[in-house]
Formats: structure tokens, sequence, C-alpha cells
């Protein structure tokens, strides 16, 4: 029973991590059709901004607030002035964004070092709490309070705030929203930085989980992709679902089935985007 | 046909312009220098301790004025990436286009395996880092000597110390599931058992996974000890993860000679105190050649010296007896890799010799993470003198058994 | 272009035995781009699994020789047989989707090999990886030095290239094509575009595995890493940056990739960074590659 409780707890404490991971790219995938394949390096870019801001004021909800900032601008720079040339290459910002992922990455090398480097949870959220028996961590559990929070946020933003209606709008038809003028490339930069800022807050935010370490954005980037994926382009909500699900499967798969426990993300994957290729929840095909 | 064009003036373009470069690189030793290349890594998961490598190799030539037996000593440092195709084509750079006489490294397992065919094929002798069995068992590399350990090698004498002095009974191992993670584990479940103690768990995470929380739910809690055999930073990581949820003080805590390394240690606090490790050198060791090093590696990077630094620093030594022995003349190929292999020298680590296979044999150390100065070390604890690769099993039965790996020894006393 | 041909076949008298080895790779990595290009540059469909191509090809030919003491001829007959088996099945399940999707599930079944090769370590050794390789002796001729095995690579390259080349230029290239420009208009014009689809997938994963084989006969050693996502994504970055969609694209761009990967990094230790400014300079001034982009700058010189 013991073994039933906490890996719930786990997977539900990593689902939220992932959420905070995968929301970010899924809007910007969903809404301006970009994979960003730099998202996993500004993840990681978050996470070491975080480490140096913890140096100086080591509280980590102001250290998550700058590197969102400071990782939003540095976003918002590379939407403004390299991807919006690329509108209809696709493989041009591959290219692109995998270019700059390289430079990020060898960028935190040379700034922090190769070694990882912890990042300390809140002194207060430090210890363990007993759940049906169990001890479990009560900052993994506040990452989940994250996620749901971050997913209840933004779920008002695109339903309840003209923002996001003017998103909703551009994905559900980018030509007709720019028709009734809608500032779809202002829009476009917008989203941007708001997808980078949640990936660079999530890194701090993973932080005390994974610390910064080189290679945390090649680690990170795939599961970005798996979640949004599964759970389908274009809807944040199945971000959120996605995100739970490969939760469960990665912490059951590697305790049930330690065999597969390589290929146990992309099995179910590879299942449902072949019958269903718009993932669970997709509103269009990817 | 205008991609054909395009394609041979690109290529023939690119070859010529890179011929161009080469040919006057090419010298043919005619300096008199001795060329060594350090094959690290310097990019990736691996790069701290590559890093490490290289610092202490440049720290040991310095301290000998770049002079051994009065040649002067160049180093050639080739990163490989911990990619074995790509250590393959840096040690083609080494040995074609640098013309390194010896070798230092590699660090990884695979790297070596990789490159073994061509070190037999340009004769080079290497001076090995990396901790793969069968080159020194099995399918030895006559070019090949091993001044680190094999995997098994320090978690021989560990799994000992955990069965008669610790006197643990029931424990769980877990590494990372790599060769050197199964070899490892492999050694010590052998000897803890014999020594009639019992494995009842064996975890082998991957390498890259992003969190432990999974195996830990799966650890047995009513278990002794565990045995943790990961490399770089993942024991780190472990234990942290194994600090949340409140284990600590519930199941003790034993390390393989990567899990704990210095270079860890320095990002840990308290809870690493008590901690038993062992390994072939601590940056405690009280010998006069360690006591300088490591002091002089503090005061250069701020931090004590773990296994890669120390194990390029006694390469080194071991380097300039076996030139000694041979009166500086590297050119003879035969004749120095029969000096390296018959080298009996005093390092940072201890009295050091070579065994017929090239693996060292020398002390292995088990080690307690304590405070000193407000940093955290490895004490010394005990020594275990003049270990080889084969603890203290016969060669040839040994050798008779397969290779170290995640199934063999068969591990008997497995509970569901 | 007869002197671009006698430079390539006199290289290896002037260029020293690493320079004539790195030429060696970079046809590798040609071969392999090219392969993939078939795939991305004229069927439109960026695939991050054709490292898988590379493995199954090696690891076969490695096994098969190892465990079964066969011939080169019949491993490497079997070997391809193999992979394009696989890519036969693995295509069926990848063109289900499209776009980001057709890419992920290629990176999900070459990542599935890739797991399989770490962890089914009684048949692939695992992490130690298959050793004890040789390469193999056409008609008697020892392929162990350098230059011998240049001017095999040189041959096996180009043969490959020109044959995708007819390909390409060939009826079924044109279809292909057009799948890639106007999928719905060319099934409403008649063609099946899954089959044509599925048809390039196949005929790139063969030739990907014939860049397998020379691979695992180059290296005489296979590792997990070679069916990697950093293999894959070499390939792909490669053929972009070199322009997709052209023959000589993917070619220059396997060797921008190649010569900054194993040349340059032994002069720079920041070379990924290096490597991460060339692509972002070559999307900003030249968004189609740079075999395109060149011939539109020379076009542009000429007629000013």
């Amino acid at each position: 029973m013991q073994f039933w409780i906490i890996q719930t707890l786990n997977s539900l404490a990593l689902g939220g991590l992932l959420f905070l991971l995968a929301a970010g790219f899924s809007l910007i995938f969903g809404l301006m059709r970009i994979a960003n394949l730099t998202h996993g390096s500004l993840f990681m870019l978050g996470a070491y901004v975080g480490v140096t801001v913890l140096r100086f004021v080591p509280n980590l909800w102001v250290a998550t607030l700058i590197a969102a900032v400071l990782v939003a601008a540095f976003g918002g720079a590379i939407e403004r002035f390299l991807l919006r040339t690329l509108g209809g290459n696709p493989l041009g910002q591959v290219l692109v964004t995998l270019g700059i992922s390289f430079i990020v990455a060898d960028a935190c090398l040379i700034t922090w070092g190769g070694d990882p480097i912890p990042i300390a949870a809140p002194a207060a959220l430090q210890r363990a709490v007993s759940i049906g028996g169990v001890a479990f961590p009560l900052y993994r559990l506040t990452v989940l309070g994250v996620a749901v929070a971050t997913a209840i946020a933004l779920h008002l933003l695109m339903e309840r705030t003209r923002l996001g209606a003017m998103i909703r709008a551009g994905v559900d038809d980018t030509a007709m929203a720019k028709a009734v003028g809608i500032r779809v490339s202002k829009l476009f930069t917008m989203v941007f930085c708001l997808g980078a800022a949640l990936a660079g807050a999530g890194g701090v935010i993973a932080g005390p989980i994974m610390s910064a370490y080189p290679g945390l954005d090649a680690d990170m980037l795939p599961l970005a992709l798996i979640v949004v994926i599964l759970g389908g382009v274009g809807s944040l909500f199945g971000a959120f679902v996605g995100s739970f699900i490969i939760g469960a499967i990665y912490t059951f798969g590697s305790a049930l089935a330690p065999n597969l426990a390589y290929v146990i993300l992309f099995l179910p994957m590879i299942f449902v985007i072949a019958f269903r290729p718009r993932g669970l929840f997709g509103r269009s095909a990817a | 046909m205008s991609f054909t064009r395009r394609k041979f003036i690109h290529a023939a373009g690119a070859g010529v312009g890179a011929a161009a470069l080469g040919l006057p690189a090419r010298s043919f030793a005619q300096s008199g220098n001795v060329k060594v290349g350090l094959m690290t890594v310097k990019t990736g998961p691996l790069a701290s301790g590559g890093i490490d490598m290289e610092r202490a190799l440049v720290q040991f030539m310095r301290e000998h004025g770049n002079t051994l037996t009065g040649r002067k000593i160049e180093l050639f440092v080739g990163d490989s990436a911990g990619v074995p195709a790509q250590a393959r084509t840096k040690m083609q750079e080494l040995v074609e286009r640098d013309g390194i006489h010896a070798m230092i490294g590699p660090l990884a397992a695979a790297e070596a395996l990789a490159a073994d065919d061509y070190i037999r094929a340009q004769q080079l002798p290497t001076l090995s880092v990396a901790a793969a069995e069968d080159m020194t068992q099995r399918k030895p590399n006559p070019w090949f000597v091993r001044g680190t350990s094999t995997s098994s090698q320090c978690a021989h004498p560990l799994a000992d110390y955990c069965a008669r002095t610790l006197k643990y009974k029931r424990m769980a191992v877990i590494a990372d599931d790599i060769a050197y993670g199964h070899e490892m584990c492999a050694g010590f479940q052998r000897v803890f058992e014999d020594a009639g103690g019992r494995i009842v768990q064996k975890m082998f995470p991957p390498l890259t996974v992003p969190d432990y929380a999974t195996y830990l739910a799966q650890m047995k809690t009513n278990i002794d000890a565990i045995f943790l055999g990961f490399a770089g930073s993942n024991g780190f990581r472990w234990f942290k993860q194994f600090n949340e949820y409140g284990l600590r003080g519930k199941i003790n805590v034993v390390g393989g000679m990567t899990a704990f390394d210095e270079a860890v240690l320095r990002n840990m606090g308290d809870e690493a105190l008590g901690i038993v490790t062992s390994c072939w050198y601590s940056a405690e060791l009280d010998n006069p050649i360690n006591r300088k090093f490591a002091a002089a590696f503090r005061n250069d990077w701020k931090y004590d010296p773990g296994f890669y630094a120390a194990a390029t620093y006694v390469e080194g030594a071991v380097l300039e007896a076996a030139l000694q022995a041979v009166s500086g003349k590297i050119e003879d190929k035969q004749a120095f890799m029969k000096a390296l292999r018959a080298t009996k020298v005093d390092t940072a680590r201890g009295p050091v010799s070579f065994d017929e296979f090239g693996n060292i044999v020398g002390n292995v150390y088990i080690r307690k993470v304590e405070r000193k100065e407000g940093r955290l070390v490895n004490t010394v604890i005990h020594t275990y003198p003049n270990v080889s690769q084969f603890w203290t099993y016969d060669p040839k039965e040994f050798l008779k058994n397969p290779v170290y790996s995640r199934d063999w020894p068969p591990a008997k006393n497995l509970e569901p | 272009m007869l002197i671009a041909a006698v430079a390539a076949i006199l290289f290896p008298l002037v260029g020293g035995p690493f320079y004539v080895n790195l030429a060696s790779q970079i046809f590798i990595a040609a071969l392999f781009a090219a392969s993939l290009n078939l795939l991305v540059g004229y069927g439109g469909l960026v695939s991050l699994g054709h490292a898988a191509w590379l493995g199954v090809a090696a690891y076969t030919s490695a096994w098969l020789y190892l465990r079964l003491g066969l011939q080169h001829a019949i491993t490497a007959a079997l070997a391809l047989i193999m992979t394009t088996a696989t890519a036969a099945v693995f295509g069926a399940i990848a063109l289900r989707a499209t776009g980001l999707g057709f890419l992920m599930i290629t990176l999900a079944l070459s990542q599935v090999l890739w797991g399989t090769a770490y962890r089914w370590a009684s048949l692939t050794n695992g992490d130690n990886g298959l050793s004890g390789l040789t390469r193999p002796a056409p008609f008697g001729l020892s392929l162990e030095a350098p230059a011998p095995f240049y001017y095999f690579a040189l041959t096996v390259t180009a043969f490959a290239i020109w044959t995708m080349w007819r390909f390409v230029d060939s009826p079924f290239g044109a279809a292909l094509r057009g799948t890639r420009d106007a999928p719905r208009r060319m099934s409403a014009l008649g063609h099946n575009v899954t089959l044509v689809r599925w048809l390039t997938f196949v005929y790139s994963g063969f030739w990907g595995g014939v860049a397998g084989l020379l691979f695992v006969y180059y290296n005489k050693y296979i590792h997990p890493t070679a069916l990697s996502l950093t293999t894959s994504a070499e390939a792909l970055l490669g053929v972009i940056a070199g322009g997709a969609g052209s023959v000589a694209g993917p070619i220059v761009g396997a060797a921008i990739v190649l010569i900054l990967k194993n040349y340059v990094s032994a002069y720079l230790e920041r070379w990924n960074m290096l490597l991460g400014f060339v692509f972002v300079i070559i999307v900003i001034f030249m968004p189609e590659g740079v075999v395109p982009g060149m011939r539109r700058w020379w076009l542009r010189g000429r007629r000013a």
C-alpha cells in the first residue's frame, strides 16, 4: 500500500513539474506554430539565473520572478529579431532555435561551470510531511500546487481576458484574426515572452528537485515535446492532462517494468499519435 | 551537372585547405620533445571530471618545469565530449597530427573500448583512467597500463569492510545503468555475499534519469545499508532526494569510489557527514607527495582534488618513473612499455605497481566524510594494502568467469 | 568538374593520414545527411529519427560478424535488408502523422531502438558496445589503412549520391516534390500520397543503412551513442544548414558540422557555441541553406 501511495504522490509531483516545463512550449507552438527548440535551454537558463540571484537574495520566489523576467526578455529578443523573419520556414526555425540552444548551453557552461549546482528549497518547505503513513517531501507538493495554480491562472488568462481572446483567435485562425484588426505580430512577441517566462520560472521552481547542471536542457526538451504532443497541440488543458499522464507512466513504469525504463515514455506516445494524430485533446493537426 | 561541380569543389577545397594547414604541423619529433596526449572530456555531462584531469596533469608538468628526464614535455589535450566515436577521432588527431608518444586517458570505459584496436595498431602506450574491466582481464591490450583501478577494485574491499567491520547483513545496491555501475555492483555483491551478507535488491536507473523519486520509492527499507555505485553528480542528486524523503538515519549509505568524490562533496552539507566510501585516493592522504599536491591544487582552484585530478597526477608520476627507467628514450616503444608495466613508484595515492595485465596494484582506502577546517573531507579510516583487480581470488579462476555485468555474478538473494 | 574530381582522387597523396581519415568521415556524414534529405528536403517530412538506420545497419553487421562469423558481403546484405525492413515498419507507423507529430514519432521510434541497445545487453553488449570488428576487404584489397578506406568511402558515397540524384530527377521524384508542396492537389490528381511518402521513407532508410555500414567499418566499433538523438539532430542540422531540397546542400552542411566538431574543436574549446552561431548566421543570411544561398549570391553577382 505504501508503494502505491508514494508512487502516486511522485507521479503527481512529476506531473506538476512537467506542466511547468511544457506550458510555455504548448502556448508558443499552439499560437505561432513554432516548435521552440530553445525551450529546454530557456528552462536551464532560468535555473542558472536563479542560482545567481539566490546568492544575493536567498528567496526562491524572488529568484523565480527575476529569472522569469530576464528569460522573457531574452525570448522576446529571439522572437523579434530572429524568428519573425522565418514565417513559413519551419526548417529555418529548427535550425535557428537549435543553434541558439547550443549557444545558450555553452554560455551557461562557461559562466557557471561544469558541476551541478544545487538550488535550495525555501527553508520552511524543506521537511517531509506524512501522508497516509509515508513521508513525502513538502517541497514536491508545493511544486504540484504551483503547477495547478499556474494552470488556473493561464486558463483565466485565456478564457476571461481580452488578451486571452486574442490569443485564442490567433490560434484558431490567424488570417481572420489579422483581418479583424488584431495586431498579430505584437501578440506573437507577447506570447513568446510569456512562454519563455514560464520556462525560466519553471527552471527555478524545479531547481530544488533537478538542480542546475549542464545537460539539463537536453534532458528536459524531449519531455516537453512528449507532453505537448500527447496532450494535443494548441490545448493547454491537453498539456495539463498530458503532464500528469506522463508523470504517472514514468513513475509507475520505471518501478514496475525497469527493463522498459528507457522507452517507457516513448511507447505510449507512439500509440497515441499512431491512432490519434492530433493527440488527446488537440484542436488541429500538429 | 552543377551539383557535382559544387560538391567536389567544396570537398576538394576543404581538403586542400585542411592539408595546407596540416602539413607544417606534421613534424616527426625532430625537436626532441616528448609529446604526451591527454584524452579527456571537457564538454557534456562528464565535463567536470575531465576538466579536473587536465588541471592536475598541467600542475604535475608545471611542478617538474615541463621537463622529464631532461626532455621537454609537450602536452596535447583532446576533448571527446564523452562520445566513443569522437574519442577515436580525437585520438587519431593526437597520434597522426600531433605525433604523441604516449597517451593519458581516456576517461570513459566506452571510449577505451572504442579505441582498443586503434591503440594496438598504432602501438600507443596508454595510461588509462577508464575503468573498463576487460581491458586488463579477458581482452588485455599489451599497450595498456591503468593507473586508477578497475570498476570493482575498490568495491571488493568496501564489501569486505561492510560485512566484517560494519557488520551489515542485508544490503541493496544502486548504480547508473552503465557498464561501470554494473561492474562495481557485481564486485561488491560477490565479496559481500562470500562474506556472509545478502544483497536483497539491485537497481540500475538510466544514466540521464531526471529524477530518482520512483527509485527511492521502490527501495526496500528493511535493509542495513545501501551501496551507491554512481558516477559523476548522480550520487549527489540521489542522496539529496534520499534526504528529502526522510530516509536519512534510517538506512546507512556507503558509496563507491566516485559517488561522493571530493568534487561532489564541496556542494554538500552536514547531511553527508558519516558516509563511508572506498577509493584508491583521498585528498586527506598523509604522505609527503599528496600533502604537496592537494595543498597546491586547493590553492589554485579552491577545492580539493578528487578521483579525476588524482588520476592524472598519479599517471604523470608513473610516466616519469617509466621514462627514467628508459633514460628518456620514449621512442623505443617496446622498452618503454616494458618499463611502464615494471614501474614501482611512490605517488600521491601511496606506493603503486602493476600486475601482469597492466592494471595497478595499490592501496585502497576506506574513508568517512567528516568536517575539517570548515569543509567536508574524506578522512581515511582504514587502509587495505596491495589490492589488485582480482581481490583475494585466484586470477586464473577469476578470468574463467564471465566479466562482471548486470547479471553476473547471479544475484541469488534478491527479494521481490 | 574534372579538376574537382581529380583533386578528390589525388587528395590522399597530399594530405596526412589524419586529414584523409577526416575526409572519409565527411563522406560518411554526407551520405547520411543526403539520405535524410530525401525525406526532409524533397519529401517535406522532417525526421529526427534517422540515427535508427545507422544503428540497425551497424549493429546487425557487427552482431552477425561477431556472433555468427559471417563474411562481410553477407553481413552487409543482411544488414541492409534488416534496415530496409525496419524502415518499412517504422514508416508505416510514422506516416500516420505529419508535421510535429511525424517528427515526434520518428524521434520516439529511434529512441526506442536506442534504449533497447542500452538495455538488451545480451544482444548488443549494452554500454560496452561491440568491438573487435574488421573492415571488409573487397576483391581482397585491405581497407585498414586510411587511403584505401578513403577511396572506398568516396566510391560508395559518390555512387549513392548519384543514385539519389537520379531518383530525385525521376518522375517519382517529381511526384514526391509534389506531395511536399501541394499534397491535396496531388491526391486529387490521383497520386497515392501516403504510398509515395512511404516509399521515400524506406528508400531514405536504405541509404541511411549504407551510411551506417560505412560508419561501423570506419570505426570498427559500435556503441549505443550512435543511435542517440544527437546523431539524428546533427544530421538534420547538416541538411538544413547546407540547404534541404538541393543535392549538394546536405553534403556541404554535413561537412560544416563535422569539420567544426572534429577539427575546429582542437583549436577552439567553445566550438559548440561557434556551431550555434554558424547556424544562426546561416539562417539570417541564407535562410534556405548554404548551397541555395550561395547559388543565389553567385547569380546576383553575375547579373550585376
